[in-house]
């Protein structure tokens, strides 16, 4: 098979690329901040754990990621929660507006954020919601939500509406049918809509700092800590850095093989 | 696909109706708002009406990092669409490589945006970075920092090797979801690959590839922490796009009426160009 060989060539070359800046950050993770700056090497010289030890033991660092991965799941179980219906509203039925409704969703992400952080600010003030990581899933929905919504918007257009009537004559319910039949049957689709809520609401600063203080501070605001009177701390950040990819290797982990895995037709 | 009349259809979506318009209409007023005033205090206001429009549509300024997102956003697309679609198309379908693969790709996205500047920033550097350094050694004269070209290719292959893999995620699902009794019908007529490719799945990914192109277009056309973290905008202002602009109207000057006219003139041209897209798209689905 000549044409795998290359496949597995070009893929291969792909993953070097996307991994040697990836190494590069772990290479950094474990040195020193003189070695860091002082000249070029591939590997640890003076092999080193101190930027992990500030991190797992200050709990201004360790917080930052419970923080994160609380609002962020928070908003997965939303986005995932509400998107769904509302997908396959659009995906099988006309009504009212649903096509200027449909785009006016994906405007929401299309805003500089820049512009929404004082007004936010004040939003979420107002109803007492400010520093909570509540605030920063809702806040997160504006983006997330019409992108999943978009997403398996998609995922169900290609299935077949005979399925849904098939399972009606078969006498399932409306619910029945949607849990039972049709989410498996987009599985791939749900897999990647749950990854990218989470990968964009995991990595996104501006909002998430803005509406946090002292008690919900997120990861990637603390990260910006290290860069002081002193100059960047860069061995930290590398490390603090390594630590944000493990929490989205777990959840990709997880949804892999919803992503991975195709449906078959007839299965009705 | 024909789809059934059903008004009742508004309670499905009713949720996300709500959801969505408590955190955007309050904001989006807001501005609309600051951008018709002349503000001095919190009391005091003037209502000027167009004036901050046309002041922020005869700037320079705007002219010239708009025609720059404009480069930089095309240039994205151009290599990230492609590139996305064929890496999806090489991946393994099944079994443990498969896995090992979607792992693989997802990583860049998991890393915090400040932070894969500040990767890149050391990475590209010529004394203490792998990228740099090498690229030196080769006999290039690579410096981000102060050669204009150098900049833009850094922030360009930055942007590549973050979001690639996001087009390739999506392109990948999207093949996932194709019944493998099409790839049976082709193998039976004896299609070519390319013509397995032509009509079956460029086909069926349009609805994926809808949304990585409009992802990548207004994600790159707001593209702000890459930048900023790697040259702050330099070398002189070569790499400074809209977002920075925007930024340093807002915070720098504290310019609220012009920088939120700005801001609504910016939306307006994202939601131009995402809905120019997004309709020709849908259109040659119809032909």
């Amino acid at each position: 098979m000549n044409m795998s060989k290359q496949k597995i060539i070009g893929l291969s070359l792909y993953v070097l690329f996307i991994l040697v800046p990836i190494y590069w950050l772990v290479n950094m993770s474990f040195k020193t901040n003189e070695e860091i700056l002082g000249g070029l090497s591939l590997w640890p010289q003076n092999f080193t754990f101190d930027n992990y030890m500030v991190i797992f033991t200050d709990p201004s660092w360790y917080m930052g990621y419970f923080n994160s991965m609380y609002y962020v799941s928070l908003n997965v179980i939303i986005t995932l929660t509400v998107a769904l219906p509302a997908a396959y509203a659009f995906s099988r039925y006309k009504f009212l507006g649903d096509k200027h409704m449909f785009f006016w969703l994906l405007t929401n992400r299309m805003a500089p954020p820049a512009v929404f952080l004082l007004p936010f600010f004040q939003l979420y003030s107002s109803v007492g919601l400010f520093d909570t990581p509540i605030a920063v899933a809702l806040a997160h929905c504006l983006f997330n939500v019409p992108l999943a919504v978009w997403i398996l918007e998609g995922f169900m257009s290609g299935v077949p509406r005979e399925i849904d009537e098939t399972a009606y004559i078969d006498g399932y319910s409306f619910p029945r049918f949607f849990v039972r039949i049709f989410l498996p049957m987009i599985r791939s689709g749900i897999g990647v809509t749950a990854f990218f809520a989470f990968m964009f609401s995991w990595v996104e600063l501006l909002l998430a700092r803005t509406l946090t203080s002292v008690e919900a501070k997120p990861i990637a605001a603390v990260m910006t800590r290290t860069i002081g009177a002193a100059g960047i701390d860069w061995g930290v950040l590398a490390a603090a850095g390594v630590l944000t990819i493990l929490p989205g290797l777990l959840v990709i982990w997880f949804v892999r093989n919803h992503v991975a895995k195709g449906f078959a037709l007839g299965r009705v | 696909m024909n789809k059934v009349e059903n008004n009742k259809a508004w309670f499905l979506v009713l949720p996300v109706f709500l959801l969505v318009a408590f955190s955007a209409i309050v904001p989006l007023m807001t501005v609309v708002n600051y951008s018709v005033q002349d503000i001095f205090d919190q009391n005091h206001a003037v209502f000027v009406g167009a004036e901050w429009y046309q002041e922020v549509l005869r700037d320079p300024r705007l002219h010239d990092s708009l025609l720059r997102q404009f480069m930089f956003s095309f240039a994205v697309l151009l290599i990230e669409i492609p590139l996305g679609i064929a890496v999806a198309l090489m991946m393994p379908t099944k079994g443990k490589m498969a896995s090992l693969s979607l792992i693989l790709l997802a990583i860049p996205l998991l890393i915090p945006w400040n932070v894969v500047g500040t990767i890149w920033q050391i990475f590209g550097r010529a004394d203490i970075g792998l990228f740099g350094w090498t690229l030196n050694s080769l006999g290039m004269d690579y410096n981000y920092a102060s050669n204009t070209g150098d900049a833009w290719a850094t922030v360009l292959l930055m942007d590549v090797w973050h979001w690639t893999s996001l087009v390739a995620l999506l392109c990948y699902s999207g093949l996932r979801a194709i019944p493998e009794a099409f790839y049976q019908a082709a193998r039976i007529d004896r299609a070519s690959k390319w013509a397995v490719f032509r009509h079956i799945q460029l086909p069926r990914l349009k609805n994926v590839l809808v949304i990585g192109v409009l992802l990548r277009f207004m994600d790159s056309f707001m593209i702000y922490t890459e930048p900023f973290v790697l040259t702050g905008g330099g070398p002189g202002n070569s790499t400074t796009f809209l977002s920075q602009t925007l930024t340093k109207m807002a915070v720098g000057q504290f310019d609220l009426g012009p920088a939120a006219a700005f801001s609504l003139i910016y939306f307006l041209i994202v939601l131009l160009v995402s809905w120019l897209f997004f309709t020709t798209i849908t259109h040659m689905d119809k032909e």
